[in-house]
């Protein structure tokens, strides 16, 4: 058994040539990882709203379909909103990639345990939803073929890292919800989006 | 108009989501929404995406709009309890959101288990802060629609238009077990 990774090692390479890719944060440590990165304007990171960030990706993606779309979140986030697997399946957005950081806790409340640490396995989960790409990531070499098949493949993809529960110092984005929905939009619609 | 307005309401609604450019509409089906949704599907300008659950939508919409594209949330008063938390979003945001909720548990409810969540539909959603508007008659529905449309797209907020089980009418399941053909 290899080493774990570490959560914000794996952020950072995954971001590191990001482009336009539109990300989204679910709340919690992953906010905090995609911040940690580098703050940005195509970040939506969220604080609250558990269950809902693979939605929100989808929302993006339907809307933007040239644009990757890159969902960044927690197992225990994942695991509120499970059904988005089979209704993201269903749409089939090629320009849809769900990474969820996997520590197997809830990392924010004090470490509890999740379901993933007790043989709930979510990239099976998403390939019997019928994901077109599923797949499980323990060691670095994974993470680099990862990023290579979110930059330079198609999706829907959905990747479960197995990543290391340290406590980490938090790196806190903007708290206010509508700056960061409107920094989002004009810098991906321009200005006038503003106005509409 | 009056004559048919029972049956030419989600025809005019349709017309309407279309000229205010929604392009995404998520739904939980309800009986009453069956012709709206079945429009929404022929309609090429339009992706319907069908969800497991209401909160979904709420979160899809709020994607919808972080892509400059506008949405609705078609569903059952029921799937109004199964938002609540998530309605956080575009409450906490300013995420323009319109719910048209057909109600169960309203007007001659037969099933008692739809009473709880439809009778405290209209309360829950205001305790939120979320805007409701109700419509009782068919003819009313077109109006408030368009009303509620502008509420949400002009002022950034989640609003709700709560449609009459007088409008959608009440169901008897004793009368449908009747019609079941042996």
């Amino acid at each position: 058994m290899s080493k774990l990774l570490h959560r914000r090692d794996v952020v950072t390479e995954l971001l590191r040539e990001r482009g336009d890719t539109l990300v989204i944060g679910g709340l919690g440590a992953p906010a905090w990882d995609i911040t940690h990165a580098g703050d940005h304007e195509l970040n939506f990171p969220l604080w609250g709203a558990m269950g809902g960030a693979a939605m929100i990706g989808l929302g993006v993606a339907l809307a933007q379909p040239k644009k990757k779309v890159l969902v960044l979140t927690g197992d225990g986030e994942m695991l509120m909103g499970l059904g988005a697997l089979a209704t993201i399946a269903v749409q089939r957005p090629r320009n849809l990639y769900i990474v969820v950081l996997d520590n197997e806790r809830y990392g924010e409340t004090g470490q509890q345990e999740t379901h993933t640490g007790h043989g709930v396995d979510l990239a099976a989960m998403a390939k019997a939803a019928g994901f077109a790409h599923a797949l499980g990531v323990r060691t670095q070499a994974e993470v680099s073929r990862l990023k290579k098949r979110i930059y330079s493949g198609d999706g829907a993809l959905f990747a479960q890292v197995k990543v290391d529960p340290e406590r980490l110092p938090l790196v806190l984005p903007p708290r206010d919800g509508s700056y960061l929905k409107n920094r989002f939009r004009a810098a991906l619609l321009g200005r006038n989006a503003l106005q509409q | 108009m009056k004559k048919n307005a029972e049956s030419a309401w989600p025809d005019e609604v349709h017309a309407l989501l279309k000229a205010a450019g929604v392009r995404q509409v998520a739904i939980v089906p309800d009986a009453g929404h069956a012709r709206l949704i079945k429009l929404c599907e022929k309609d090429k300008s339009m992706r319907v995406v069908r969800l497991t659950t209401e909160e979904e939508g709420v979160a899809l919409l709020a994607g919808a709009w972080l892509g400059g594209e506008k949405g609705v949330l078609l569903m059952q008063s029921s799937g109004v309890g199964n938002c609540i938390n998530m309605l956080s979003l575009p409450l906490a945001c300013q995420f323009p959101l319109l719910m048209l909720v057909t109600m169960r548990g309203d007007h001659g409810e037969f099933n008692p288990a739809q009473i709880p969540m439809g009778n405290a539909t209209q309360a829950v959603l205001e305790a939120l802060g979320v805007i409701v508007k109700r419509a009782d008659r068919a003819e009313d529905v077109p109006e408030l629609v368009s009303a509620t449309l502008r509420l949400a797209f002009n002022t950034y907020r989640p609003v709700a238009l709560l449609i009459g089980q007088r409008v959608s009418g009440a169901k008897d399941f004793r009368k449908l077990t009747e019609s079941v053909p042996k």
